[in-house]
């Protein structure tokens, strides 16, 4: 074994690195404690004793575990009801969200038009546009035209609502697929149809699938305008809203849980899925 | 088979004129290199050949065929792109067959095409695997064999070797020729790289701002470049440019740099007679002059600036007047910086260029034939 002799100036340069790295690595934790301490006392609390909820200092692991708290919490009037709206809602919202943005999203990744620019300011321009100025106006179209409190004018309004992230995140999908395959395609034989059946459907339906799963879960978390068009019909965050402040501790955690956990186990999926996928060559 | 017929093609895009009226036919079996500087519309014009950018007005004919208005599909052509553009979602057996599979060729006729293309490319082995898993050089072989399993009759090639490494672009020039010169298709190939066209090609089209300057067998480019752009243009080192003086002594033209006179060959004598008292430039390549360590006859004394040993010669830079020019020796020449040397010019290989137009001047083909 030989140890390498460093001078004070390696040694300082070294000293630094280390340091350096040591300050990113804190920094990465901390932010990922700030995401999941929450998550996990959540976790914790939804399958702890209703005593245990109730307790302080709160308890840092679900023992002893038990489902009697979300037991609890589906039990309770409405739950089932909502949870099949916010289903029934999101899946609409998807299907037709990216029905309507895979054109668009094609369109503005491969066409210059006129207006293409102004066009992709506007889809944003809805965005920006702050949702609260336009409740009052929106739910009173939505009575007058006989649409209030109906799920599907709820998937309306969340389709309005995702469009413009779902428009962008396709196209720049569509835009990471090289002109050039369509091109070949064409020279071996397919027309416009074919070339995009055949080469560039298989290549971008990873990330269409997992912007529609992205579609899904900002449906399925979105609150204002469920809890704005509906009042019999509510989505699950909109009746776990209007119940949040003259219900239990139990039902809160819950509840939370409840709402959480399908957005983690898609963004996983949506993760894992990117990855996987072809590796770096659609790139 | 069938020869290309262009004819009067335009394409603008925008304000920019990409092929500007461009005609060129290339014969049947022919391999014809479209060479120029970026931006030049070789590119363009080969697509509009493809059929992946309709020109603007302008004929193409692919044997008797009007192609002009076609899709790619029903061109009866193929294509390798400068990216390769095989589809990274198929594994090369199916990129290969792909051409194949859309024109509902039977099972095992596919299966014995791909094969055979694969074989001649050398990744037969490689044909369960996915693109992501070969290299550079295996996927721009895989482009190649997809072009040539489906036997068309025209064969187009964008840039095809531009992604690979020195080495590796070597070998596959090679290789390529070989290969293009066996399958018969008639081949226009794009490239920017002068080497490449004069290894490869029949004919070079050399173009620049969508107008072909030349169109020519790669010797005679080389060796007649139509004008001071070609010159320019091909050649490692390009050619030289001298500027002198034409004046008339008793019937005969000599060309006067400084107090040296070059003498034209006799053909070109009278062409040169009418820019008495004017300037003209002298093209000379590199290896055309003699570069002489003594004093001789007809020797014009310069000296030495940079000397080069590249191995094969000895490339001196020299300085005449206000002309710096390349001179290429053999590598036993000795030189150094600021020594005296000789060069001659031996006639026959001296180009003479107008200097306003650019143009070469030509012997006068009817006067000799007469």
């Amino acid at each position: 074994m030989t140890t390498r002799a460093l001078d004070p100036v390696q040694r300082r340069a070294l000293r630094r690195q280390q340091l350096r790295r040591a300050g990113v690595y804190a920094l990465a934790i901390l932010i990922a404690l700030w995401i999941l301490l929450p998550i996990w006392l959540i976790g914790t609390m939804a399958f702890s004793t209703r005593d245990d909820v109730y307790g302080f200092p709160k308890q840092m692991a679900p023992i002893p575990f038990t489902t009697d708290t979300m037991q609890f919490f589906i039990d309770q009037p409405g739950i089932i009801d909502g949870t099949r709206n916010s289903i029934v809602v999101a899946v609409i919202t998807l299907a037709m969200s990216t029905l309507i943005a895979a054109p668009a999203g094609y369109a503005i990744s491969r066409y210059f038009f006129v207006g293409r620019d102004a066009y992709r300011l506007g889809i944003l321009a809805v965005r920006a546009f702050p949702i609260v100025i336009l409740a009052v106006p929106l739910a009173v179209t939505f009575i007058e035209w006989g649409m209030f409190d109906k799920v599907y004018s709820v998937a309306l309004m969340h389709t309005a609502l995702t469009l413009p992230t779902t428009v962008l995140v396709v196209s720049s999908v569509f835009a990471s697929i090289p002109r050039e395959f369509e091109e070949a395609a064409k020279v071996f034989g397919c027309n416009a149809y074919q070339a995009f059946m055949r080469v560039v459907l298989p290549l971008v339906l990873p990330g269409i699938a997992a912007s529609a799963i992205f579609t899904f879960v900002m449906s399925w978390n979105e609150v204002f305008a469920a809890t704005l068009l509906t009042i019999r019909n509510r989505t699950l965050p909109a009746l776990i809203l209007y119940q949040l402040n003259k219900s239990s501790l139990q039902f809160q955690y819950a509840g939370g849980f409840f709402m959480l956990v399908p957005s983690l186990i898609f963004i996983f999926f949506i993760r894992r899925y990117l990855f996987n996928m072809w590796g770096q060559i659609t790139k | 088979m069938a020869e290309i017929r262009i004819e009067n093609a335009v394409k603008t895009f925008g304000k920019v004129v990409a092929v500007d009226n461009v005609s060129l036919t290339v014969h049947e079996h022919e391999f014809v290199v479209l060479l120029g500087p970026s931006g030049c519309g070789k590119t363009t014009l080969l697509r509009a050949i493809a059929g992946l950018g309709m020109v603007d007005s302008g004929r193409i004919m692919i044997g008797s065929r009007d192609v002009t208005y076609l899709p790619p599909k029903d061109r009866n052509i193929s294509m390798v792109f400068q990216s390769y553009a095989i589809f990274p979602h198929m594994r090369v057996f199916d990129n290969i067959a792909f051409g194949l599979k859309m024109k509902r060729m039977p099972k095992d006729e596919i299966k014995r095409r791909v094969q055979s293309a694969a074989e001649l490319l050398h990744i037969e082995n490689f044909l369960d695997r996915y693109p992501s898993q070969m290299s550079g050089g295996q996927r721009q072989r895989v482009a190649v064999a997809r072009a040539i399993a489906v036997h068309a009759e025209v064969l187009l090639m964008d840039e095809p070797l531009s992604n690979l490494d020195a080495l590796l672009r070597l070998e596959m020039r090679a290789e390529l020729k070989r290969l293009l010169a066996e399958l018969k298709a008639t081949t226009v190939y794009v490239t920017h790289d002068q080497i490449e066209a004069l290894s490869m090609g029949d004919r070079i089209a050399v173009m620049r701002e969508g107008r072909i300057l030349q169109f020519d067998s790669p010797t005679k480019v080389y060796d007649m470049p139509a004008d001071r752009f070609v010159a320019g243009f091909i050649g490692t080192p390009p050619m030289n440019f001298l500027e002198g003086q034409v004046r008339r002594h008793d019937g005969a033209v000599s060309v006067y740099i400084g107090d040296y006179a070059l003498k034209p060959i006799p053909e070109l004598a009278e062409t040169l007679a009418r820019y008495d008292g004017q300037p003209i430039v002298a093209g000379i390549r590199a290896e055309n002059m003699e570069a002489l360590g003594q004093p001789a006859e007809d020797a014009l004394k310069v000296t030495v600036l940079v000397v080069e040993p590249l191995g094969s010669q000895n490339l001196l830079t020299i300085r005449i007047g206000e002309d710096i020019i390349k001179v290429s020796t053999h590598p036993d020449f000795r030189a150094a910086p600021d020594q005296d040397i000789w060069i001659r010019f031996p006639s026959d290989k001296i180009r003479w260029i107008d200097r306003d137009s650019g143009k070469t001047l030509l012997p006068d083909l009817d006067k000799l034939m007469s």
